[in-house]
């Protein structure tokens, strides 16, 4: 069952092309910011690192309006329901799926953008790492205020302003572990991700049914 | 097939402050239809969501015995696929086999739409497809929102003759629908407009804004604290006994 939901989740992230726009965007960014800063070599590789986080936290924020409202619109996650599957349930294959369309691209993807901004071989190393941890967390607070944000009109506004605080824990902690190459920095990283992981299909489901009535 | 039936108890249902239906009871066994009939904005679609689970009810208990298939104006088949890809999905879901699928896809007469996006569907084939998806479901109570909507006179023959096909099964059907159906009915509810309000709080006319009650008093009735005896409109023939066939016990 949750299998299911989550192969045809990722079909359409794939098949959509949305999949692909997160992977473009950091890229693009780490190709632009030379240009903005000059190629100063010792500038990039001590800006570099954080510049990547700033970049994957703005890419988690692209799908959001494709998440959860198309199928709320289109009456797929009423007939899930009534298949007597909880809210909580299909919010978590909705977010393991939203992590594995966007989670490891972006990790691949962080290669050659490493490479752009002349990053050191242990910082990048360090950066993917946290990428790792912290992206899962990215994918539960997108699913979280997907679902918070499903049926209102112009909610993308309003989906950056809810993301963006509440990412800022693994924002600090994964750009922080850069300067002490890993470690414990990686370990809150990893235990915030954890926590959004757990409260999301929770407080997402619960967000899902108070918009139905 | 296990022996399905449907009970609603007491059922109310208020939307937006404003009480639709109290007081609706239905019993329907294994074989059984009714109709809700009525204008629109009367509470029928909210009455089939309370039947599937969608909705809580305001007051009342909506039990049932097997499981439940939703047929709404949405039809949750995925626009960018083919209706077979997008069936396939939902056979997956209910377990059921790819062979339903063709069959069910016959049963309404568009086999040839098997490998058709589903975005250029037209509004009735959008519909068959619906349709097909609760076919391959194969759950015993069918839950139909206005079925004759977009369905051309041939398709709406179809849809009867399925009806009764699945009502042969022990299946029930419990249809929404303003216009009538083309298949028998056992009972007939007829849902009446309401102009009960349960709360001021939609009043424009309220001008200070210390009389405003808070919008949490639509949870509270005025003038009743017993939510089962609220408002005097009742579906007209809810009041009298539901449909029961010979030898069935009282509940």
């Amino acid at each position: 069952m949750i299998g299911s939901l989550i192969l045809r989740d990722l079909g359409r992230a794939f098949r959509s092309g949305s999949a692909w726009m997160p992977l473009a965007f950091l890229l693009l960014i780490a190709a632009l910011f030379p240009f903005a800063v000059g190629p100063n070599a010792t500038l990039l590789s001590q800006t570099g690192g954080g510049l990547l986080w700033i970049a994957a936290l703005l890419a988690s924020l692209m799908p959001i309006d494709r998440l959860i409202e198309p199928d709320r619109e289109s009456g797929v996650i009423d007939q899930l329901v009534l298949r007597d599957h909880g809210e909580g349930t299909i919010l978590l294959a909705k977010q393991v799926a939203h992590w594995l369309s966007f989670g490891p691209p972006l990790l691949i993807a962080a290669l050659p953008a490493g490479a752009l901004l002349r990053l050191e071989m242990d910082t990048l190393g360090t950066v993917i790492l946290g990428l790792a941890l912290g992206t899962p967390g990215l994918a539960a607070l997108a699913i979280l205020v997907a679902a918070l944000t499903a049926g209102l009109r112009g909610s993308s506004a309003l989906t950056g302003l809810l993301v963006l605080p509440l990412a800022v824990p693994i924002l600090i902690f994964g750009a922080g572990a850069l300067h002490f190459g890993g470690g414990n920095a990686l370990k809150l990283v990893a235990a915030c991700s954890l926590l959004l992981c757990v409260i999301a299909p929770i407080a997402g489901g619960a967000a899902l049914r108070a918009g139905r009535e | 097939m296990t022996a399905a039936t449907l009970s609603l108890r007491g059922l109310a249902c208020v939307r937006g402050g404003r009480l639709l239906f109290s007081g609706l009871n239905l019993d329907l066994r294994a074989g059984g239809s009714a109709q809700i009939a009525g204008p629109n904005g009367v509470g029928k679609s909210s009455l089939l969501r309370i039947v599937a689970g969608l909705l809580r009810p305001y007051a009342g208990t909506a039990e049932r015995s097997g499981a439940v298939a939703l047929t709404d104006e949405l039809d949750a088949l995925d626009r960018d696929r083919t209706v077979r890809e997008a069936l396939t999905f939902w056979a997956r879901m209910d377990e059921a086999s790819p062979r339903a699928i063709d069959a069910a896809l016959d049963d309404l007469g568009i086999p040839h739409l098997a490998d058709v996006p589903v975005r250029m569907l037209s509004t009735g084939q959008r519909k068959r497809a619906a349709l097909a998806r609760t076919l391959v479901g194969n759950a015993p109570i069918w839950l139909l929102d206005e079925p004759a909507n977009g369905l051309d006179v041939q398709a709406a023959t179809t849809l009867g003759n399925l009806v009764t096909r699945h009502r042969e099964q022990g299946g029930i059907v419990l249809a929404a629908s303003h216009t009538p159906l083309a298949w028998t009915q056992d009972i007939t509810l007829t849902l009446t407009t309401s102009t009960d309000y349960i709360s001021g709080d939609e009043d424009a006319d309220e001008p200070g804004p210390a009389e405003t009650p808070s919008a949490l008093g639509a949870e509270q009735p005025t003038g009743s604290t017993d939510p089962s005896a609220i408002g005097t409109m009742r579906p007209r023939d809810a009041s009298s006994p539901p449909a029961r066939r010979p030898g069935d016990e009282p509940a």
